[in-house]
C-alpha cells in the first residue's frame, strides 16, 4: 500500500486498472482524486446577480405564492382545500376524498416521486435548484438579508464584529421580517387541515388548542431556522436526496458543467510584457464569480459534486463576464458528461431509464385519472341475506332478501332510488327512498321475488342499481346473484 | 497504513490507503455538536418521564404514569358514553311509542331490527331457525304466509300470548273414514297446484264441504281472516306436501287431545306465550316483532 515510488518494480508491474478504460467522465479526469470541497468555514454569502436563471428561479418561487393562497380559496360555501382529519375526509374543490379512495392520493404520490426521478435524469436536480422550499424559501430569506444589511462584502463584515447594540439593531429588523414568512409557513401548513378564517379568528381571540399552537408555532420556528439559520446546510448535511442524487443521475443527464477543454489552464489576462511570450490560457479568467454566487458555496469548475443543488446561477455568473470579456458564453452551462466526451447527444426518447420512469409515471397519471373519473360519490355494496339463502313464498314465487349498503361520500344529504334489473317476471319491494347522511352509511332492504317457473338456474345474475335522485347521471350498479333451490 | 504521513499538517487521523485516499477529521459546527449532546441529555429526562426500561417481569412506570392503553381507554369511553347516551334514546323512545310508529320511523325501525339479532337467536332460532326460515314442522317467518296474520300487532299478539293450532282429526266432525281422508287430501293438494275445480277431484271436493272443513279454512281454501288455519291455496305447507304426509295430518289433526293426553300421531304446533318469558319483555317484544316482520313477509 505504501511506498510504491520507492519499488523499483513498481511502473513495470502495477498498472492502475483505470487505464485504457474510457470512463467518460473527463472532468473527473482532470481533476484526479482531489477531495470535492463543501463550505464549511462560516456563513455563505452568495453574491446576487441577474441573469436567464435568475428570473426563471424568481417565476418558479412565484409559485408558491399558492400555497398562502391556497387556504383562502372557497367553493361551495367551505374552504376549497381542506384536509379534514377529524372527520376523515379530504375536500380539494368538488372532489372529496374519503379513506375507501385514498389510493388515488397515493397514486398523486407515485407520480410525483417518478417526475423526481425522471426530471432528474434528464438535467439533474431541477427540483433542488428551482422548486424546493428549502431553496426557495433560503432564496427569499437571503434576498431580505441583502435589504436590511447589504452586500455579500458588509454582511461578511458585520459577521465579524463583536456582538453590541449597533450590530443587534441591523439584525432585529430581518429577524423580524423573517418571523413573519415563517409565522406565515406555519400557519398556512395548519390551515390546510383546519379551516383558515376560522383559525384566525381563534387567534385573535387565544382560543387556539394546544396541538394546534405546538405546530404553528414549531413550524414557523423550524422555518426561519432552516431557511434562516441552516441554509445551504440542509442541503448538504440533511437532505438524503442530495445523496440519492448520484445514482439517478447518468452520463446523458444536462447538468450545469464546467467546460474543461476550454476554460483551462485558467488564469488572469494580462499584457505580457515587453520581451516575454503570452503565456497559452483557457477561457476561463479565474474571476471566481461563478463560487461567489453559489448559494451552496461550491466550485463548480471542480465537477459535478453533491453540494451542486443545479441552479443555474453560476450560469448566469459566467455567462456575465464571458459577455465583457467577448468570448462565447457557455463555458459554464447545462451539458452531460457525454457531450464532452464527443458522444452524439442521446434524445430522452432512446435513454431507457428516462423511459422507464415515465411510463410509471404515466400509468400512475392514468390510474389516478380513472380514478379521479370513476370515483363516485356513491358507493355501493349488496350483502345478500344467508340465512335463509331464499324462501318459498305463497304464490309459488321465490324471494331473496339482500341488504344494500351505500355509502355516502359527499357532503351533502344523498337521496337515492334503488331499481334492480333482472329477469322479466321479477318483482322487487324496496323503500321509495333511501336518505344517507354525508360521510355515513345507510342501509336497504331489498327484497327480490321471481316466480319458480322462469327460473332457469340456481344463480341469477340480477343488477342492483343506485341513483341519486337530485343528481340522476350519479348511480352505481352491484352485481348481485339471484339463489333458488 | 502508511508509515510516515505525506500529508501532516492537514489534520488527517493518519488512516491512508492506495497512497493517498485519506480519512480526514473535519468536526462539525459546535452549535451541531451542542444539539448532538442536546438529544443526549433529552433522551434522560424522556426516558424518565415515560414508561421506558423493563424489568424481568414488570418494567419502569415512568414519572408520567402514561401508558397507551390507558389512552385508548379513555378514548375509547368517549365513544361509549356516546354510544350510550344513544341507545338510551332509542330505548325510551322504543318503550314509550306504539309499534305503528316504531316501524314508520325509519332510524327506530332499524335500531330495533339490529338490536334483535341475539334476541332472536336466543329465544326464537331453536324453532324457527336462525333469519326465521324454519324447521321441519315449525312455520317459516321469512314469508308471507301468516297463520295469524303477518301485520306487526298480529306479530306482537303471538309473541306475547303465544298460539296453539288445532285442527280436529277426520273432518270437523271426526266423521271422515279413510278413503274420504284420502280423496280430501288430493283435493288439498290439487288445490295447492291451482287445479281444485280438476273433475279428477270432484270427490275430494265434496268431502271438504261435508267434513266442515270451510270452517276455518274458508269455502275456497282461504280462510276469510286470520284463524290460525292454513291457507290451502297457496303453495306453502304447514307441515308437509307430500302425500302421505298430508293424509297423516287429516288424519290426526293438530294438537288433538283425548282424556287430556294428545293422541298419537297427531301434529304439534305450540308456540309459547313470551310475556312471561323474556327479559324487559315490554320493549322486546315489541324489538322482535318489529324484527320478524321485517324479516321478508310482513304485511
Amino acid at each position: 500500500m505504501s511506498d510504491h515510488n520507492q519499488d523499483p518494480n513498481y511502473d513495470a508491474t502495477h498498472k492502475s486498472q483505470l487505464e485504457g478504460v474510457d470512463t467518460s467522465n473527463k472532468n473527473l479526469q482532470n481533476i484526479g482524486v482531489e477531495l470535492l470541497s463543501v463550505h464549511t468555514d462560516g456563513t455563505v454569502h452568495a453574491k446576487r446577480m441577474s441573469g436567464r436563471f435568475r428570473t426563471i428561479k424568481w417565476i418558479v418561487a412565484a409559485l408558491w405564492l399558492s400555497f398562502f393562497i391556497g387556504p383562502y380559496l372557497q367553493w361551495d360555501g367551505r374552504q376549497a382545500i381542506l384536509f379534514d382529519l377529524v372527520n376523515r375526509q379530504f375536500h380539494i374543490f368538488g372532489l372529496t376524498i374519503l379513506p375507501q379512495d385514498i389510493w388515488v392520493l397515493a397514486m398523486m404520490l407515485l407520480f410525483a416521486a417518478l417526475a423526481l426521478a425522471a426530471t432528474t435524469a434528464v438535467a439533474g436536480r431541477l427540483w433542488c435548484g428551482y422548486a424546493c422550499f428549502q431553496t426557495v424559501w433560503m432564496d427569499v430569506f437571503t434576498w431580505l438579508e441583502e435589504k436590511f444589511e447589504g452586500s455579500p462584502k458588509k454582511r461578511e463584515r458585520l459577521e465579524e464584529q463583536p456582538w453590541n447594540w449597533e450590530k443587534l439593531r441591523k439584525k432585529l429588523p430581518k429577524w423580524a421580517a423573517w418571523s413573519v414568512i415563517g409565522f406565515m409557513t406555519g400557519f398556512s401548513f395548519v390551515a390546510y387541515f383546519d379551516p383558515a378564517l376560522d383559525l384566525w379568528a381563534r387567534l385573535f381571540s387565544f382560543e387556539w388548542t394546544t396541538t394546534e399552537t405546538v405546530i404553528i408555532l414549531g413550524l414557523s420556528a423550524a422555518t426561519v431556522f432552516f431557511a434562516g439559520f441552516l441554509r445551504e446546510q440542509v442541503c448538504i448535511g440533511f437532505c438524503p436526496y442530495a445523496r440519492i442524487q448520484g445514482a439517478m443521475i447518468d452520463t446523458e443527464t444536462v447538468v450545469p458543467t464546467y467546460d474543461v477543454d476550454r476554460g483551462e489552464p485558467r488564469g488572469r489576462m494580462r499584457r505580457p510584457k515587453p520581451g516575454e511570450e503570452a503565456p497559452e490560457l483557457g477561457d476561463c479568467i479565474d474571476c471566481n464569480l461563478c463560487v461567489a454566487v453559489c448559494p451552496t458555496g461550491v466550485d463548480i469548475r471542480k465537477g459535478q459534486q453533491f453540494g451542486c443543488i443545479t441552479c443555474g446561477l453560476c450560469i448566469d455568473a459566467c455567462d456575465s463576464v464571458m459577455e465583457k470579456i467577448k468570448k462565447p458564453k457557455g463555458l459554464i452551462r447545462y451539458a452531460s458528461l457525454a457531450e464532452f466526451a464527443g458522444k452524439p447527444f442521446k434524445p430522452f426518447y432512446k435513454r431507457p431509464r428516462v423511459l422507464v420512469y415515465s411510463s410509471i409515471m404515466s400509468l400512475a397519471a392514468i390510474a389516478m385519472i380513472w380514478g379521479l373519473m370513476t370515483m363516485s360519490p356513491i358507493d355501493v355494496k349488496v350483502l345478500h341475506e344467508r340465512a335463509p339463502l331464499f324462501v318459498q313464498m305463497s304464490d309459488g314465487s321465490i324471494q331473496n332478501k339482500y341488504y344494500a349498503k351505500v355509502v355516502n361520500k359527499s357532503d351533502r344529504l344523498l337521496e337515492a332510488k334503488i331499481t334492480v334489473d333482472g329477469p322479466e317476471s321479477m318483482v322487487y319491494i324496496v323503500d321509495e327512498q333511501i336518505n344517507v347522511v354525508p360521510g355515513t352509511v345507510g342501509t336497504a332492504t331489498l327484497l327480490v321475488r321471481i316466480p319458480k317457473e322462469d327460473i332457469e338456474q340456481t344463480n341469477t345474475p340480477i343488477d342492483i342499481k343506485v341513483q341519486d335522485l337530485n343528481n340522476p347521471q350519479v348511480y352505481e350498479t352491484y352485481e348481485s346473484m339471484f339463489i333458488s333451490p | 497504513m502508511a508509515q510516515h504521513n505525506p500529508w501532516p499538517d492537514e489534520g488527517n487521523t493518519g488512516h491512508i490507503w492506495d497512497e493517498d485516499l485519506r480519512e480526514l477529521d473535519n468536526p462539525p459546527p459546535l452549535w451541531w455538536m451542542l444539539a448532538f449532546y442536546a438529544g443526549f441529555v433529552m433522551i434522560v429526562f424522556y426516558a424518565l418521564y415515560y414508561p421506558t426500561i423493563p424489568w424481568t417481569n414488570s418494567h419502569y412506570e415512568g414519572m408520567s404514569g402514561w401508558t397507551q392503553v390507558e389512552e385508548y381507554k379513555e378514548d375509547y369511553q368517549v365513544l361509549k358514553d356516546w354510544r350510550d347516551q344513544k341507545f338510551a334514546q332509542e330505548e325510551e323512545q322504543l318503550a314509550a311509542l306504539p309499534l305503528k310508529e316504531i316501524i314508520e320511523n325509519d332510524e327506530l325501525r332499524t335500531y330495533a331490527v339490529k338490536t334483535s339479532k341475539v334476541l332472536f337467536g336466543d329465544y326464537c332460532a331453536a324453532c324457527h331457525g336462525a333469519g326465521g326460515q324454519g324447521n321441519p314442522n315449525f312455520p317459516v317467518l321469512a314469508d308471507d304466509d301468516w297463520l295469524w296474520g303477518g301485520k306487526v300487532n298480529q306479530i306482537y299478539t303471538a309473541i306475547e300470548k303465544g298460539r296453539i293450532g288445532n285442527m280436529p282429526a277426520r273432518g270437523m266432525m271426526g266423521n271422515l273414514n279413510d278413503q274420504e281422508v284420502e280423496q280430501v287430501a288430493d283435493y288439498v293438494i290439487a288445490l295447492s297446484n291451482g287445479n281444485g275445480d280438476d273433475p279428477s277431484v270432484s270427490a275430494g271436493k265434496a268431502v271438504y264441504q261435508k267434513g266442515m272443513c270451510l270452517a276455518c279454512h274458508g269455502p275456497q281454501g282461504k280462510p276469510l281472516a286470520p284463524n290460525g288455519a292454513t291457507n290451502l291455496t297457496d303453495q306453502i305447507w304447514r307441515f308437509s306436501g307430500e302425500r302421505d304426509e298430508v293424509i297423516k295430518t287429516i288424519k290426526y289433526g293438530v294438537m288433538v287431545k283425548k282424556d287430556g293426553e294428545l293422541i298419537e300421531n297427531t301434529r304439534q304446533a305450540v308456540m309459547p306465550a313470551f310475556a312471561e318469558r323474556l327479559p324487559d319483555a315490554d320493549v322486546n317484544m315489541k324489538r322482535l316483532a318489529v324484527y320478524v316482520h321485517s324479516l321478508g313477509g310482513g304485511q
